[in-house]
């Protein structure tokens, strides 16, 4: 039965190799391995890594004028009590969503194509999730004080969290996801971290890199404990990933607000959330293919593939757009009716005209192969999804709540220069990790890859057994 | 039929391979020619030369469940004991022990409490992390992460017999046949 898969499978790989042809093991574990282990340190990445740090420093400039004044000094008033901290919150999040999606359900769903990109990806979620926590954090002005409204640890005031609040689940949800997502992330690196301490050539390489893989051997035994264990939290990860954007859905289907209280808002926001994420994944995987040499790894399949899955998630949002449309008018509620025109012709129609016509129009010209198959437009598309994805979370937030039910405390919101430079701050940490990633960890699972390749199929002669008893 | 145990401070022979199917083929000469004591090393997962050598399958699943159940009954006690045992609030007049509303944070525990021992749980079965195996003082052994295969038969083999044991090896295909001291 294996072999019959995999025959079906080298089938389908030959038609559209998901790795390039003529490599073996040694070229594979070659050109992944030399950029953690060689003294090469591009003038292109330096270049990256300096912009990364320069955000990064903008970050802790705006944290720390943040704590010394309060968050008065961003453009949240009433009635947008919640703005770019949130907007930028589910932005973030949303883009982990992709390298979850990569490593955990395609794992399971037996898409080879995931094995070169799944590393990378799972890092970007890990640094997505670390920047999207610092804003709920941060909103709270003083962290320091929140840490007991967040999390049930017994204080000298005797207080709990309320539990029957979406905050409270978000804050287990992102933590738990975040937690999940970097196990996760260091199962998978063990291996790989092995085959650097074996070929590093300096001597403080090797003992941090022995160090990191924990004395990995690649026994049979030890293997199959890790397969298993892989498979169990890809399966683990696979439910997590979707209740996590839920969650944050719920932090607004369970309010009361016009534009809000959706029902459809949890598949919405998961699939809104995963494509976001593809989006960015592209975004960081066409130059680096490009910058790496890595072109055989990370095929045209796999643009093409993530275009599919873009193109798919896409229409699941223009989908939930038209559905949010539908029930404001059919529930013949005065103020959801008034939300939906106030959205569409309101001050703020540009953003929700301008989200329409990339994510429902717009995204069409994926169907065409052409479009799927050049890499400048689809480079110039990532970018494109990731400003509509982020442009949907202000449209729900802030055009839901700067008009609600009496007028007289209707408001605008404009967000000020601390509220750009918090979120171009984040970018920055985002960078400065990606960067550091690229450079000193094997940014592509080799051993996942070697497993790609025709010689790594054996062939178990029939009648042999080789079904241990269930111990 | 044991002769000339020469074990002193050897760990075992250590046979290298250069194909995933030349380590299975020799895996299943070597259990058929009645040895257990052995263990084979692969650049990647090969599933099948666990089954072929040590027959079993790890206990992790029935671990990683167990884990889940009490992750689920730390989340939902923890909320419980919190909301209406140790600071009831009256919120709109609902009872204190709304569990629906408990949900949430008791599946997210279960799914953390589960995906930690799976992973602690994995290294430790392992025995990981362990910084010294005799199968790393063989200088060919560093190929193992790359690009070759490695089947060692361990001196504490009933079997196991040094000579014996070396051309037996040497009769499977391998590329070269080392000591692995101790």
């Amino acid at each position: 039965m294996a072999q019959h898969v995999y025959a079906q499978q080298s089938a389908t790989t030959l038609e559209h190799p998901v790795i390039g042809p003529g490599q073996d093991y040694e070229s594979i574990t070659e050109v992944v391995s030399e950029i953690p282990l060689g003294k090469r340190y591009p003038f292109g990445w330096i270049i990256g890594l300096l912009i990364g740090l320069a955000g990064l420093g903008a970050l802790q400039l705006a944290i720390g004028y943040l704590l010394l004044k309060g968050i008065y000094i961003w453009g949240n008033n009433v009635p947008v009590g919640w703005a770019f901290d949130i907007i930028n919150f589910v932005w973030w999040i949303g883009i982990g969503h992709a390298g979850t999606l990569i490593s955990a359900i395609l794992m399971l769903f037996k898409q080879q194509w995931r094995m070169s990109i799944a590393r990378f990806a799972e890092a970007m979620t890990i640094f997505a999730v670390a920047c999207a926590a610092l804003f709920p954090l941060l909103h709270t002005g003083r962290p320091w004080l929140a840490a007991y409204w967040l999390f049930p640890y017994p204080n000298t005031m005797g207080l709990w969290p309320q539990f029957r609040s979406p905050l409270i689940w978000d804050v287990f949800a992102v933590s738990t996801y975040a937690t999940v997502s970097v196990v996760f992330w260091i199962v998978g690196l063990i291996p790989d971290l092995a085959t650097m301490r074996d070929r590093a050539t300096s001597n403080v390489k090797r003992v941090v890199f022995g160090a990191l893989s924990l004395g990995w051997r690649g026994s049979a035994r030890h293997w199959h404990r890790y397969e298993v264990a892989s498979l169990i939290l890809a399966g683990l990860s696979t439910p997590l990933v979707l209740s996590v954007h839920s969650v944050v859905s719920f932090d607004f289907a369970v309010s009361v607000i016009p534009g809000w209280h959706a029902a459809i808002f949890p598949p919405y926001f998961v699939a809104g959330a995963i494509y976001s994420g593809f989006g960015m994944v592209l975004t960081l995987a066409i130059p680096i293919r490009s910058f790496y040499k890595l072109e055989h790894l990370i095929t045209m399949k796999h643009i093409d593939n993530m275009a599919k899955v873009m193109l798919a998630t896409g229409l699941i949002v223009a989908y939930g757009y038209g559905m949010e449309a539908f029930f404001g008018w059919y529930s013949a509620n005065q103020y959801e009716r008034f939300m939906l025109w106030n959205r569409m012709t309101g001050p703020y129609a540009w953003s929700y005209w301008l989200l329409i016509f990339i994510n429902a129009v717009l995204i069409h010209v994926l169907w065409f192969k052409s479009v799927r198959y050049n890499l400048k437009y689809m480079f110039v598309l990532s970018l494109i999804v990731n400003l509509a994805m982020w442009l949907e979370r202000f449209v729900i937030i802030v055009t839901s709540l700067h008009r609600d039910f009496v007028v007289s405390s209707w408001d605008m919101y404009s967000p000020t220069a601390w509220d750009f430079m918090m979120f171009g701050g984040t970018m920055g940490l985002f960078i400065t990790l990606f960067f550091l990633f690229m450079k000193f960890v094997p940014m592509i699972s080799i051993f996942e890859v070697r497993t790609l390749l025709p010689e790594a199929k054996v062939h178990v002669p029939h009648g042999h057994d080789t079904h241990g008893s269930g111990h | 039929m044991h002769v000339s145990k020469d074990k002193t401070g050897l760990y075992g022979l250590m046979a290298e391979f250069d194909s995933a199917q030349g380590i299975v083929d020799a895996s299943m000469k070597a259990v058929a020619a009645g040895y257990s004591k052995m263990e084979a090393y692969t650049p990647f997962p090969i599933e099948e030369l666990n089954d072929i050598i040590h027959k079993k399958r790890t206990n992790l699943p029935k671990l990683v469940l167990f884990m889940a159940f009490c992750g689920m009954m730390t989340g939902f006690t923890l909320q419980y004991w919190a909301s209406v045992i140790e600071y009831p609030m009256n919120i709109g007049g609902r009872p204190p022990a709304t569990w629906p509303a408990f949900i949430v944070p008791s599946y997210e525990l279960t799914i953390l409490f589960s995906a930690l021992t799976a992973a602690i749980g994995m290294l430790a079965l392992n025995g990981l992390p362990q910084p010294y195996h005799p199968v790393f003082n063989v200088d060919r052994f560093s190929l193992a992460s790359s690009d070759k295969f490695f089947l060692v038969i361990e001196a504490e083999d009933a079997h196991f017999a040094k000579d014996q044991t070396s051309s037996f090896l040497q009769s499977l295909g391998a590329k070269g046949v080392y000591d692995v001291a101790e």
